[in-house]
C-alpha cells in the first residue's frame, strides 16, 4: 500500500518537477519583466509612505534643501518633539490625550467589532432558524454601504439619540460592520458541522461551542477582521461628531497641523508618521499570521 | 444545527411551527442581538430612512416639512453641480472600479508566483497605501503649485514644462490628479480577497490540469484559476463598487471642498456639502437615496456578469 502511495507520489513529483522546468525555460525573461514591473510599481505605491517617514526624520537644515534628498544624513527625533510643543502650544489639551483617544477607542472597537462579529457569525453560519435567511441576505447587501456611503444618515440618528460629542458616536458604528460578519461567515462555514455536533454532545452550550470550538478553529479570519477593525478604527475622524477638544482623535488633529502647511513640514510628517506606523505594524504581525494559519488550516475528510 | 430534534414537533399551520422554531431557538437570537441592534441603528436606519427624509425639508432645528418629489426634482434638472458630480463620479467610478478591479487581480497573479518571502512583501507594499489615509502632506509636496514642486521642478528640469502647472487649482488637472491618488489607495479588502483566494486554490488542481493537457498560464488561469476563485472576485467586486461610488474624502483632503470650478466634484461630495456644512438634511438626504440606488444597481449588474461567467 505505502510502495503503492509512493510510487503515485512519484508520479505526479516527476509531472511537476516537468511542468516548472518547461515554465522557467519558456519564460525567465518574461519573469525577470514580471519582477521589474512589480518593483516599479511598488515604488510608486511606497515613495510617498517612504518620503513622509524620511522628511520626518530630516533636522530644519535638510528639509527645505532644494532639490530634495531622498535619505538623511543627520536623522533627528526633533520633529518628533516639536509635535509634542505645538500641540501644547496651539490647543489646550496636550498631544497625549489625543493619542490616549485614539488608542482607546481603537481598542474598545476592536475587542467589540470582534466579539459580536464572532457571535453573530458564528450563529449565522451554524444554526438554521426562521429569519436566518433573510439576514444573511441583508448581509451581503449591506457590504455595499460601508460607513463612508452612510456617515451623514447616521449623524442624523446620533443627534436624535444624543450621541453627539461622546464617544459613543466614534465607538458605536463601527461595531457591528457587515464586512467583519461577512468574513467571520464565509470562514466559519468551513468548519465541519460534525465538529459543532460532537461538542453539543458533549453538553456545551452555543455560547461555549462559538467560542471554545469554532473561534479557535477560524483564525486567519479573526486576523483578518482585527486587520481591518485596527486600520478602521486608527483613521476615525470626529469630523462634525465630535466638537469638545478633549474626545478629538490624532487623525483629526493631525489635518489640522496639516492646514498649516508645507512651511512647517518637520512637524506635519512627524504628525503623520505617528498615524502611520501602528496599522502597518498591525498588518505585518497580523498578515504573517494569517500566511501562516492559512497553510495550516486546511482540514479534508 | 440547531437543537431543533429535541422536541416532537407538533405541525398545526405554518406560523405555529415558525413560533415554535424560534422558541426552541431562542439562544441563537440571544447571540445574534449584540450585532444586529447596531446594526439596524448605524446601517439598516440610515439607508432605509435616506428615502422619506429625502422627501421633507428638514434642516435639523425645525421639525421635517413635507415638500413631495420636490428634492428629487431639483436634483435632477436644476442642480447643475449634482450634474457636474454624476459626470465626476462615473469617472471616478471606471477608474478605480474596474480598472483598479484588473490591476488588483493582475498583481494578485503575478505575485502568487513568487517566493513565500516576495509574496509578503510585495503584498504589503501594495496594500500599504490603502491603510494611510495621513499621507496626503508628501503628495502636497509633490503636487505643489510653486516651482518648487517636486513634480513641476523635474518636468520643468526636462524641458516638458516652461511654467509651473497649477495641480491642485487648474481645474484640467484636478480630476486626472485625484484620480491618480484616488487609484493609488484603491488597492484595498478587495485586493487582498483577490490575493488570499489565488492562496485556497488547492495546487492538485493544477497537477490535474497538466495531466489533462493544459499547455500555458494563460490557459490555467482561465480554465483552473478564475473559475475556482468565483466567491473571492464576488466579493471583491462589492468592495471595490463600495469604495468606487463613494470615492470623494481623497479629492476633499487634496483639492478642497468644494474644488476649483467643481472639478473634482463627487456625489459624495456633494452630499457633505448639503448635509454637513449646509445643513439641508433632506436634500442630503436625497442625494444619499439616488447615490444607495446607483450603487445597488451596479451591484446587481456585477452580479449578473460574474454569476453569468463564474457559473
Amino acid at each position: 500500500m505505502a510502495r503503492k502511495r509512493r510510487k503515485k507520489q512519484q508520479s505526479i513529483e516527476k509531472l511537476k518537477v516537468s511542468e516548472k522546468k518547461k515554465r522557467v525555460n519558456g519564460s525567465l525573461g518574461g519573469d525577470i519583466a514580471i519582477f521589474v514591473f512589480l518593483c516599479l510599481l511598488g515604488m510608486f505605491m511606497v515613495f510617498p509612505l517612504y518620503y513622509s517617514i524620511i522628511q520626518s526624520l530630516k533636522p530644519v537644515e535638510e528639509l527645505f534643501v532644494f532639490p530634495p534628498k531622498l535619505y538623511v544624513i543627520n536623522p533627528t527625533t526633533n520633529n518628533f518633539s516639536d509635535m509634542f510643543k505645538v500641540a501644547a502650544s496651539s490647543w489646550q489639551v496636550p498631544l497625549s490625550r489625543y493619542i490616549f483617544n485614539s488608542v482607546f477607542i481603537t481598542i474598545v472597537i476592536c475587542a467589540a467589532n470582534l466579539f459580536v462579529c464572532c457571535c453573530a457569525a458564528f450563529v449565522l453560519s451554524k444554526c438554521k432558524f426562521p429569519g436566518s435567511k433573510a439576514i444573511n441576505q441583508i448581509i451581503v447587501i449591506a457590504l455595499l454601504f460601508s460607513s463612508n456611503a452612510t456617515w451623514i444618515m447616521s449623524f442624523l440618528v446620533m443627534s436624535k439619540l444624543h450621541m453627539i460629542d461622546t464617544y459613543w458616536a466614534l465607538i458605536l458604528p463601527s461595531v457591528s460592520t457587515a464586512m467583519g460578519l461577512y468574513l467571520m461567515r464565509q470562514s466559519m462555514t468551513t468548519i465541519h458541522d460534525s465538529m459543532v455536533e460532537a461538542a453539543k454532545v458533549d453538553g456545551a452550550g452555543l455560547f461555549r461551542i462559538c467560542w471554545q470550538i469554532v473561534v479557535p478553529n477560524s483564525k486567519p479570519a479573526l486576523m483578518t477582521l482585527i486587520i481591518f477593525a485596527f486600520q478602521g478604527a486608527w483613521n476615525i475622524q470626529g469630523g462634525a461628531l465630535i466638537y469638545s477638544e478633549e474626545l478629538k482623535t490624532l487623525p483629526t488633529v493631525v489635518q489640522q497641523i496639516t492646514l498649516a502647511g508645507l512651511a512647517r513640514q518637520g512637524v506635519t510628517f512627524a504628525a503623520a508618521v505617528v498615524l502611520l506606523i501602528p496599522p502597518l505594524v498591525v498588518f505585518l504581525i497580523a498578515q504573517g499570521n494569517v500566511m501562516e494559519t492559512m497553510a495550516n488550516s486546511g482540514m479534508k475528510d | 444545527m440547531a437543537n431543533n430534534n429535541d422536541q416532537p414537533i407538533i405541525r398545526q399551520g405554518k406560523w405555529k411551527y415558525t413560533w415554535h422554531m424560534m422558541k426552541t431557538n431562542k439562544s441563537c437570537y440571544l447571540m445574534l442581538l449584540p450585532f444586529m441592534l447596531f446594526f439596524t441603528i448605524f446601517t439598516i436606519a440610515p439607508v432605509v430612512m435616506s428615502l422619506p427624509i429625502g422627501f421633507t425639508n428638514f434642516n435639523m432645528i425645525e421639525t421635517p416639512k413635507f415638500v413631495g418629489l420636490s428634492n428629487f426634482y431639483t436634483l435632477f434638472l436644476n442642480d447643475d453641480v449634482f450634474l457636474i458630480a454624476v459626470r465626476n463620479t462615473l469617472i471616478f467610478a471606471i477608474f478605480t472600479g474596474p480598472f483598479s478591479y484588473v490591476l488588483s487581480f493582475l498583481i494578485a497573479w503575478l505575485i502568487n508566483e513568487m517566493s513565500n518571502f516576495w509574496k509578503t512583501f510585495f503584498t504589503f507594499v501594495y496594500y500599504a497605501p490603502s491603510m494611510v489615509t495621513s499621507v496626503y502632506v508628501t503628495w502636497q509636496l509633490i503636487l505643489s503649485g510653486d516651482s518648487y514642486g517636486y513634480l513641476n521642478a523635474i518636468l520643468m528640469d526636462v524641458g516638458i514644462l516652461n511654467s509651473p502647472a497649477q495641480w491642485l487649482t487648474d481645474t484640467s488637472y484636478i480630476l486626472t490628479v485625484v484620480i491618480i491618488v484616488q487609484l493609488w489607495m484603491s488597492m484595498g479588502a478587495g485586493f487582498l480577497a483577490i490575493r488570499a483566494g489565488f492562496q485556497n486554490i488547492d495546487k492538485s488542481m493544477y497537477e490535474a490540469g497538466a495531466i489533462e493537457g493544459i499547455k500555458n498560464r494563460w490557459q490555467e488561469l482561465f480554465m483552473i484559476t478564475i473559475p475556482s476563485m468565483g466567491p473571492q472576485l464576488l466579493f471583491a467586486a462589492v468592495i471595490q463598487i463600495s469604495a468606487s461610488f463613494t470615492v470623494g474624502i481623497v479629492g476633499q483632503n487634496l483639492v478642497g471642498l468644494p474644488s476649483t470650478d467643481y472639478a473634482a466634484h463627487t456625489i459624495m461630495n456633494h452630499a457633505t456639502d448639503y448635509g454637513s456644512i449646509r445643513y439641508e438634511m433632506g436634500y442630503a438626504s436625497a442625494i444619499c437615496f439616488v447615490l444607495f440606488a446607483a450603487m445597488l444597481l451596479a451591484n446587481k449588474g456585477i452580479n449578473w456578469l460574474l454569476g453569468k461567467y463564474l457559473d
